[in-house]
């Protein structure tokens, strides 16, 4: 079964690519993934905020008690490298191209212009096969319109994709007005592919110590359909590659995501579950329906169900959305309407 | 003549830990100011991999103490490997010792000193020559360096000509005048050390080395038919040396071009009148005599180099034969003696001369003291001493330098008389320690010193704080190489760094006549005369001073620097000055920036960038009226209500005057009045906290944690607040039994160093706004005044009385605090631990204090901390020396016991006279609650009246002994340094001694004070200084070795963690009478990370496991309980959430990730099995009583 595919211009075996996460976070892991057999590794966002905060805090804490005390001109051996990051991110992407043969995609969230393109030529420098942009970004400022924060992204991917010769992918929200003419937007700005969607970082609260509580919630199966829906409406109408990440979890979820138009999948949740060799068996699984469905292969799976192919188009649209409502009746669940 | 491309600029550490480290193999270090730069360095380039002359990268070791350094070389140099170390003070005493044994066993060796003075009366880190004249007789040649090229040129003598004379040197330059100062210098490359070392004696010196298949014995034991003999022995050897280090000096002159004498003369050759002298000040007097003998004089100096071996031949053929008078000046002093060293030695080679016929008769000579203490030696003072030895009367064994009102020995000072340079431009920056002044001022000196045609120099002072401390730079260049070691008194450039010293300090004193003044004014420049006190405006009238102003402080916000102003500060230097054309300079500056900034990262070389870039656009020249106007003046130092002794002494110090303060101003001994940092009002913090009464539960946890006590609590009656300010703030009381009190918490605003610790401890949040918290940072400019006239209300009100208060938290604090306002750094994490003790015994503590952190705050002049409670008592505190501290503590011991042991045996004798009653009660007493020591008090003074009316001899002695029939609480504090390293093995014999004193260790897991060198409590993983590539043994479980004693109290406390265990664990501590050991974790700057979270870190310490909280307490045996009892419990996150958030860790994980997972791994490994081992120490019991049954 023919299952390779073809994303930011790499050639890979099969779709099922590793998300950024922290199953990339050391040396060990990677070559467990390899060994697992992902056909590529995305590894974890190097945070410039992350990145920025650190060098205000040595500055503030560190460097601000050298040469102030007659008896201790510095605390810290100054032929040691105190800075954070890049540089721990960066050696990481070149021990793990030297660990492993599968490609390499850096992920990058910046903070301003000049801090992405540096960032990412930096990370080209390393080199990484291709980089994943976290456009990760909440808007709380009440004059700042959509408008104003879509020119944003749309600068930052240009900004990046004139500063590196690498082939840049676009994580995205979902929280877009209108989500085609971003996407087109980005695609004109230089982005080769777009990852569909980010999932956010969402606090709980707890209510005794008044304080947000960070969380960590995996994803399931049910996050899949929004992704389906998106892909379907993206697929066929761009030149980018589509990468589906959140929600797959299972050999179905991967076909339906498949045949809404993604080109790869992205697994975290599924992985961090129940193993990162979990990737090889839903991949095996894949490949044993395709075989028992007669399918040649991936290419002629891909967005059968987009919104450019599906039979029925307007089920992909609000029609779809109208008939759960109108038919969902307190003590019903959401498959029996369906 | 232009300076030599080559030239380098350095500290003179740095110069000759580059000769000592190319010729050595092996170093063993320990740090001691002003020689850790030097053992720092050394370790830095063996982590490095650099070489030595021989292709060898030297294996560099920390030992435990300076005893231990010595000890270790003596083995390395035994066995036949080239060894050095560095060191100075109280560590050369320590090593003395073994220099007797390495000198009589004539082994080649090298011992880089910082001469640095001995803690007598008081402890000083700076520079005499106490310490090197206290090695004088222990066979070792003795070299002195006077400058930063010498100190670089007479290492790399010193250790060539002790290979070929096999006797060892010690090598020596002035402490912080010499080891810190920044100089421009040839340095010496590798061919020309190859061409210096003579090969066949590094050689032989390796052969001589103890080996089993050539043995020999050394160090035998000999008796007196022997001993002598063989003593006598080596005398060839020492004669021989002069001529050696004669020779080596000759062929390095060949090789250098630089030309060095074993006594060195310099001035007119018919001179009359010629001081002797060594060290830094030599070059001073130098420049003294050439000004004096260009108006006539016949002046000169005889400068020591070569002290030990004395060469009678060398010294006198280096004297002018006219001469008629000579003064010898000593940086030492020696109570009682005829003389200082220097001239026993110069009068003796005198009178022998004369003896043997070498001069005809001996010229007058005097003796002279200058310099102790690093006190400045500058030209004027220079002039006096030789003005004294032209005089008709001259005053002999003189000091100079000060004022001795006393004894009247000290020279009168022209203080006008100044030495003009040409060509040379002095500055002078005035910074805030934090503001990046200093390290900016590196930067300029080494683009001056490096590319430009200039020689530069540069020396930084800095206050006796550890934190909101002010610098002051000395900056000077030229074309010639600059030799002025001593500060600048006009200077043509001052830089006024920081607003608040314009108006708080004479700071426009360094200002030369017609000099440049550049001030970082929050004001703009048409508003800024206005703001200046009427003294600084008449200053810069009177001096005809150029201003220019600049808001640096915009600049660096706009620049997103927050309050790093220094490189803006740096860029109107270079502008104003125009020592480089105006581009040049930028360019320099941004290159000087990448170079030292990268390492901090890009967007901070980037936002450094932008603020040179618009640092001359807000730069102004003001306009000068012609006349003085201001309103304001400079406020008093210390408030008018203050004692006599502060206003006196304390205030002049405070004001930056003490240089002028005469002998008579000074008690005789070192002892110092307690209580004189409440009169500081330092005002540094930017944000202090305010009390918010409505939300606060009145835990006291925000007092318990403030470094610096300056969050007092306090409970009264509702009554005493009728004369309160009106927006004085209180709320009721919360307590059970006192129901119509109220409560208030109330900060100490100017004394607050606005760390926030009390912020993010405090438990209470606004349920409508919980980022508001029941304590809130607030700006101090607007809150300041308000709170001052709070705090002074609530200095009146009463105190809860003591007897009604218990050991919780709350009522901890409610106790008034005897430890306050300190040096210590913002946010330190020791001082809380003291300033509880001091609310739990203060009035019965008496402190042993290890050197270190804890002695350097807690009695580092100006001001003590350590003060008194309303009925004069209070912490009776001192401080020994670093290594000896737990014996120290041992030894107040010994004093009280005895002292309660008389007056108990002088009380029963007067029992029929005193009363048997108040004896019984008296001798009966347990005292083992604060309860019973309060009664026990008012027994005592009972006694003191019926004693006063008693007329017997003894009744009189009881009196004396009469307060030691109450008991006292003797502690040991000091640091993990002492307790760990230095000190340890005296703290092994005090806790096995059974005697009870108490040991509070100040753990910070390294040495703080000294820049973060580890210890043996350092732990496995973390980097520090000496272990630059992670600790790879675990921390030293110092409570383990205690409690394997079985009777001592042993407790490891984190205050963060569990602040309950911390009061309970002292209070046991103190109760048992018997050894007591408390570990308390302390957050310091150097574990590198903002201490705002110290607390938090402590909890994780101690939730990952590293930290194990438990009290292992003897007492509890005799219940038939276990001795130990957890107050932790095993480990419930990974070491990983705690160790991620410290630099010190973090730092080994991006050099070496591996190695940082393995390290913390076995560290986590370890915490593990320790704790599985606690756990079942916690299960062992002393065996009950069986009851009469036979086993």
């Amino acid at each position: 079964m023919k299952l390779e595919t073809k994303y930011l211009g790499l050639t890979l075996p099969h779709p099922f690519i590793l998300g950024a996460s922290p199953l990339a976070s050391n040396l060990d892991r990677i070559r467990h993934a390899e060994d697992a057999g992902v056909a590529a590794i995305t590894l974890h966002s190097l945070f410039e905020e992350q990145v920025l905060r650190y060098e205000a805090g040595m500055e503030a804490h560190v460097y601000a008690h050298e040469d102030s005390f007659s008896e201790a001109g510095s605390y810290f051996t100054k032929d040691v490298d105190y800075h954070y990051g890049p540089e721990e991110y960066l050696t990481h992407i070149s021990r793990a191209k030297e660990a492993v043969d599968v490609p390499i995609i850096a992920s990058l969230n910046g903070t301003h212009l000049g801090g992405w393109s540096y960032f990412a030529k930096e990370i080209a420098r390393a080199g990484a096969d291709a980089l994943e942009l976290n456009l990760y970004y909440l808007p709380r400022v009440s004059d700042e319109s959509a408008e104003i924060v879509e020119s944003r992204l749309e600068e930052i991917v240009k900004s990046v994709s004139e500063s590196v010769d690498l082939p840049i992918a676009v994580k995205l929200s979902p929280f877009f007005t209108s989500l085609a003419h971003v996407a087109r937007r980005l695609e004109n700005a230089g982005a080769k592919a777009l990852v569909l969607f980010n999932r956010f970082y969402q606090p709980d609260i707890n209510i005794e110590e008044l304080e947000p509580t960070p969380t960590l919630k995996l994803s399931d199966s049910s996050e899949l359909l929004l992704r389906l829906r998106w892909l379907a409406v993206l697929f066929g109408r761009y030149q980018m590659d589509l990468a589906c990440t959140g929600g797959v979890h299972n050999r179905d979820d991967a076909l339906k995501a498949i045949m809404s138009g993604a080109d790869v999948l992205q697994l975290v949740s599924e992985l961090l579950l129940n193993g990162v060799d979990r990737i090889g068996v839903i991949r095996r699984e894949v490949e044993n329906w395709m075989e028992e469905m007669e399918y040649e292969s991936l290419a002629q799976m891909r967005g059968s169900m987009s919104y450019c192919r599906a039979p029925n188009p307007e089920a992909i649209e609000r029609g779809n959305y109208l008939r759960i409502l109108q038919s969902w009746e307190p003590g019903n669940t959401l498959t029996e309407t369906q | 003549m232009n300076k030599p491309s080559n030239f380098v600029i350095t500290d003179a550490n740095e110069a000759a830990a580059s000769v000592a480290y190319r010729l050595s193999e092996n170093i063993a270090i320990y740090p001691i100011t002003p020689s850790t730069p030097m053992a720092e360095l050394s370790d830095e380039w063996s982590q490095a991999g650099k070489e030595n002359l021989w292709g060898d990268i030297p294996t560099v070791v920390q030992m435990q103490s300076e005893g231990g350094v010595a000890g270790a070389l003596h083995g390395a140099l035994t066995a036949g490997t080239l060894a050095t170390s560095f060191t100075a003070s109280q560590g050369l005493l320590l090593m003395i010792p073994n220099m007797y044994k390495i000198a009589g066993e004539l082994i080649p060796f090298v011992l880089h000193v910082t001469a640095r003075s001995l803690a007598t009366h008081a402890l000083s880190i700076f520079g005499d020559h106490s310490d090197v004249m206290a090695c004088r007789q222990t066979g070792f040649a003795m070299l002195c360096s006077n400058s930063v090229q010498e100190a670089q040129d007479l290492a790399a003598i010193a250790h060539a000509a002790t290979l070929e004379s096999r006797i060892p040197f010690l090598h020596f330059f002035d402490g912080f005048r010499t080891s810190h100062e920044i100089n421009t210098y040839e340095p010496i490359s590798n061919d020309i050390l190859s061409e210096l070392i003579d090969e066949d004696a590094v050689s032989a010196f390796h052969l001589h080395g103890l080996s089993p298949d050539s043995p020999v014995i050394r160090g035998t034991a000999q008796n007196p038919d022997v001993f002598f003999q063989a003593r006598e022995a080596a005398n060839d050897y020492y004669d021989a040396l002069p001529s050696i280090v004669e020779n080596v000096m000759t062929r390095f002159a060949k090789l250098t071009g630089r030309h060095y004498q074993l006594f060195e003369y310099t001035g007119a050759e018919d001179a009359t009148d010629v001081v002797i002298a060594m060290g830094s000040g030599v070059e001073t007097c130098q420049r003294v005599a050439k000004a004096l003998n260009h108006a006539e004089g016949k002046t000169g100096v005889l400068s020591v180099r070569l002290f030990r071996p004395w060469s009678l031949e060398h010294f006198i053929e280096a004297l002018p034969p006219t001469v008629q008078r000579i003064c010898v000046l000593d940086r030492t002093k020696e109570p009682g003696s005829l003389g200082e060293p220097l001239y026993q030695d110069v009068v003796t080679a005198l009178r022998e001369a004369r003896d043997l016929g070498k001069i005809p008769a001996e010229p007058v000579v005097l003796a002279g003291r200058y310099g102790l203490g690093s006190k400045e030696f500058n030209p004027s003072m220079a002039k006096a001493v030789f003005d004294n030895l032209a005089s008709g009367d001259p005053m002999n064994h003189f000091s100079v330098g000060i004022i001795d009102d006393v004894t009247h020995r000290s020279l009168s000072v022209d203080e006008t008389f100044k030495l003009t340079a040409e060509n040379m431009f002095s500055a002078v920056f005035i910074g805030l320690g934090s503001d990046g002044t200093v390290g900016a001022n590196k930067n300029t000196i080494k683009i001056i010193g490096e590319e430009t045609d200039n020689c530069a120099q540069a020396y930084f002072v800095y206050d006796s704080k550890k934190s909101g401390a002010m610098t002051v730079s000395h900056l000077r260049f030229g074309p010639k190489q600059i030799k002025a070691p001593y500060l600048i008194q006009s200077a043509k450039f001052v830089g006024i760094h920081q607003w608040q010293f314009v108006t708080k300090y004479d700071v426009l004193k360094y200002a030369a006549q017609g000099g440049t003044v550049l001030m970082n004014s929050p004001f703009p420049p048409e508003k800024v005369w206005a703001k200046l006190p009427l003294e600084v405006q008449e200053t810069l009238i009177e001096k005809q001073l150029e201003l220019y102003v600049i808001d640096a402080y915009a600049v660096a916000r706009k620049a997103g620097m927050g309050g790093r102003t220094n490189t803006i500060m740096q860029t109107c230097f270079f502008a104003i000055s125009g020592i480089l054309p105006k581009d040049e300079a930028i360019s320099k500056i941004k290159s000087a920036i990448e170079k030292t900034y990268t390492r901090k990262g890009p967007t901070i070389v980037e936002k450094n960038f932008a603020a040179v870039d618009h640092a001359l656009d807000s730069l102004y020249l003001v306009d000068l009226p012609a006349s003085a106007n201001s309103s304001t003046i400079f406020p008093p130092v210390v408030a008018v209500e203050a004692p006599d002794f502060v206003q006196r002494v304390t205030g002049v110090m405070l004001a930056g005057d003490g240089d002028r303060l005469p002998v008579s101003a000074f008690p005789i001994d070192g002892t110092w009045p307690c209580a004189t940092s409440k009169w500081e009002k330092r005002n540094i913090a930017t944000e202090i906290p305010v009390w918010d009464p409505d939300v606060c539960i009145q835990c006291g946890k925000c007092a318990l944690v403030c470094p610096h006590a300056t969050i007092r609590c306090k409970h009264y009656p509702e009554g005493a607040l009728d004369e309160a300010p009106e927006d004085f703030l209180s709320a009721i009381f919360k307590d059970r039994k006192i129901t119509d009190h109220r409560y208030t918490i109330q900060v100490a605003p100017e004394d607050c160093t606005g760390c926030g610790l009390c912020v993010t401890v405090c438990p209470a949040k606004n349920k409508a706004n919980p980022r508001r918290k029941a304590i809130n940072m607030e700006p101090h400019q607007e809150t300041a005044e308000r709170e001052r006239m709070r705090w002074d209300f609530f200095e009146t009100l009463p105190r809860p009385e003591r007897t009604e208060l218990g050991l919780t938290v709350r009522d901890t604090q409610l106790r008034e605090p005897l430890f306050e306002f300190s040096g210590a750094c913002a946010g330190c994490g020791e001082t809380p631990y003291l300033k509880l003790l001091t609310q739990l015994f203060g009035d019965r503590l008496m402190i042993a204090n290890a050197t270190g952190c804890s002695s350097i705050y807690g009695g580092n002049l100006p001001t003590t901390p350590y003060c008194t409670d309303e009925n004069g008592r209070g912490p009776a505190w001192s401080n020994s020396l670093f290594e000896d501290n737990a014996e120290f503590a041992m030894g107040m011991r010994l004093a009280v016991d005895k002292k309660t042991e008389i007056a108990r045996s002088l009380l029963q004798k007067l029992a029929p006279q005193v009363g048997d009653m108040l004896v019984r009660e008296i001798m009966m007493s347990h005292q083992k609650d604060e309860l019973a020591v309060f009664a026990q008090r008012d027994r005592v003074a009972e006694l003191k009246r019926k004693l006063g009316q008693i007329k017997d001899p003894s009744a009189r002695r009881l009196m004396v002994f009469a307060d030691f029939l109450v008991r006292k609480s003797v502690w040991g504090v000091g640091g993990d340094g002492w307790a760990y390293d230095i000190g340890f093995g005296g703290l092994d014999h005090v806790l096995a001694s059974g005697r009870n004193v108490n040991i509070l260790v100040l753990d910070t897991e390294v040495y703080s004070n000294t820049g973060g060198q580890a210890s043996k409590s350092t732990p496995m993983g973390a980097v520090a200084k000496f272990a630059a590539g992670g600790k790879i043994t675990p921390k030293k479980d110092l409570g383990l070795i205690a409690m394997g004693y079985r009777n001592v109290y042993v407790a490891k406390i984190a205050m963060g963690a569990n602040d309950r265990q911390v009061i309970a664990a002292l209070d046991e501590a103190e109760s048992y009478d018997g050894p007591s050991l408390v570990i308390a974790y302390s957050h310091c700057i150097a574990h590198g990370y903002n201490l705002n979270f110290g607390l938090s870190q402590q909890k994780l310490a101690v939730e990952s496991g590293h930290w194990p909280l438990y009290r292992h307490d003897p007492r509890r045996l005799d219940l038939g309980e276990p001795a130990l009892q957890l107050d932790s419990r095993a480990a419930k996150r990974s070491l990983h959430e705690y160790v991620d958030n410290e630099v010190r860790y973090r730092a080994l994980s991006q050099i070496n990730p591996e190695r940082a997972k393995e390290l913390i791994s076995a560290a986590e490994a370890h915490s593990g099995e320790m704790r599985r081992l606690y756990e079942n120490l916690a299960h062992v019991n002393k065996p009950k009583p069986n009851n009469g049954t036979p086993i």
